[in-house]
């Protein structure tokens, strides 16, 4: 069963794989080589920001994840060449689903979390809540 | 590109925006066209490609696998505070060792995916040397972090000291698991590739595999953005 020849399917992508059909393999490894230096840079942008004082300091968290996130996508885009094209929409839709449940999990934890520790630092009421 | 294939792919791009689901029968147009093009979003043309099928389901797990290190990644950024009067993170990281590390695992990535495209051409020599790179980058990775773990530790700043030092090892450490995994995955391939060839089962191995590392390279850009840098500043 699982020698089964694999049709490729002009409709049909599986994820992180470059269309089925483009041939030439210098210029895949030219996408590769913009990829690998978009995050090159991404990435000593974001070790630049944090030793020098390019930034004024209380931004350097904020410019962080930015450059993370521009990051983030040019893996997306270059290397696990994620598109919008229709074969793509199921591996999208994965992945925006996945990104919902980890925007819930943090921003749920840091604002309950937050939310505790403001509370903590209250002065104690007189009579506490019978 | 003929005329027929030209009104094949219109016809592609005007039918189903989303191709939801796969055609199978030959429609009217299909039939003049000489194509299985009707039928779509009906499922009438079987299930997808075994190709198709097996890298969706690991981009699922990769994405659960993702939501995974959400919980630690929050809980890791809840207790950055938490020191406990021990140490935090600007006197623990050294900022060259995460440079060097990250600068491994992004050049890792980008080896992983030549050895890909090198399996595209069915080429057996440059997959193999691009698969070794790639290891020999994720195992210079290993070494250093565990290098700055042993130090950590030996310096009395073990994930026992306080809450923010467990939930560092926990998030940190679960990432060098997930790469430990890797390398032995990555050894397999190399030795697969060897002794059955570019067989279909094989294929779709490496790429899960591929798939797997880029996933990785990607956890890494959010860990050392907020572990490391982010850290520091406090």
């Amino acid at each position: 069963m699982s020698h089964e020849a694999d049709v490729t399917d002009m409709s049909d992508v599986a994820p992180g794989v470059l269309d089925e059909g483009t041939g030439n393999v210098w210029r895949m490894v030219l996408l590769y080589l913009v990829g690998l230096i978009l995050a090159a840079s991404l990435t000593a942008g974001s070790f630049l920001v944090v030793g020098t004082n390019l930034i004024w300091g209380p931004g350097i968290p904020a410019a962080l994840v930015v450059l993370a996130i521009g990051q983030i996508g040019v893996h997306l885009v270059f290397f696990l060449h994620l598109t919008t094209a229709p074969d793509n929409t199921n591996t999208a839709l994965a992945l925006a689903f996945g990104v919902l449940i980890v925007a819930l999990v943090l921003g749920g934890s840091l604002w309950i979390m937050a939310h505790l520790d403001h509370r903590m630092m209250m002065p104690m009421p007189s009579a506490p809540f019978s | 590109m003929t005329s027929t294939e030209l009104s094949r792919s219109a016809y592609l791009r005007d039918s189903d925006p989303y191709k939801v689901g796969r055609g199978g029968n030959r429609g009217p147009i299909g039939a003049a066209l000489g194509t299985d093009i009707d039928a779509t979003g009906r499922g009438e043309g079987g299930p997808a490609s075994r190709r198709v099928v097996v890298g969706y389901g690991f981009w699922i797990f990769l994405v659960s696998d993702i939501v995974m290190f959400s919980a630690f990644f929050a809980a890791h950024a809840v207790l950055q505070n938490a020191t406990a009067g021990g140490p935090s993170g600007r006197e623990l990281f050294n900022p060259f060792s995460i440079a060097v590390e990250t600068a491994c695992l992004l050049l890792s990535s980008f080896t992983c995916g030549m050895s890909s495209l090198a399996t595209k051409a069915r080429n057996l020599v440059f997959t193999e040397v691009f698969l070794f790179v790639t290891g020999l980058l994720g195992l210079v990775f290993l070494i250093l972090e565990t290098r700055d773990f042993a130090g950590m530790i030996s310096s009395g700043a073990g994930p026992q000291r306080s809450a923010f030092l467990s939930s560092f090892f926990a998030l940190v450490g679960l990432h060098g698991v997930h790469v430990s995994a890797g390398l032995l995955w990555l050894g397999t391939m190399m030795a697969q590739v060897v002794s059955k060839g570019f067989r279909p089962n094989i294929l779709r191995r490496l790429m899960c595999f591929t798939l797997f590392w880029h996933v990785l390279d990607i956890i890494w850009v959010a860990l050392f953005t907020v572990v490391y840098l982010i850290g520091e500043g406090r």
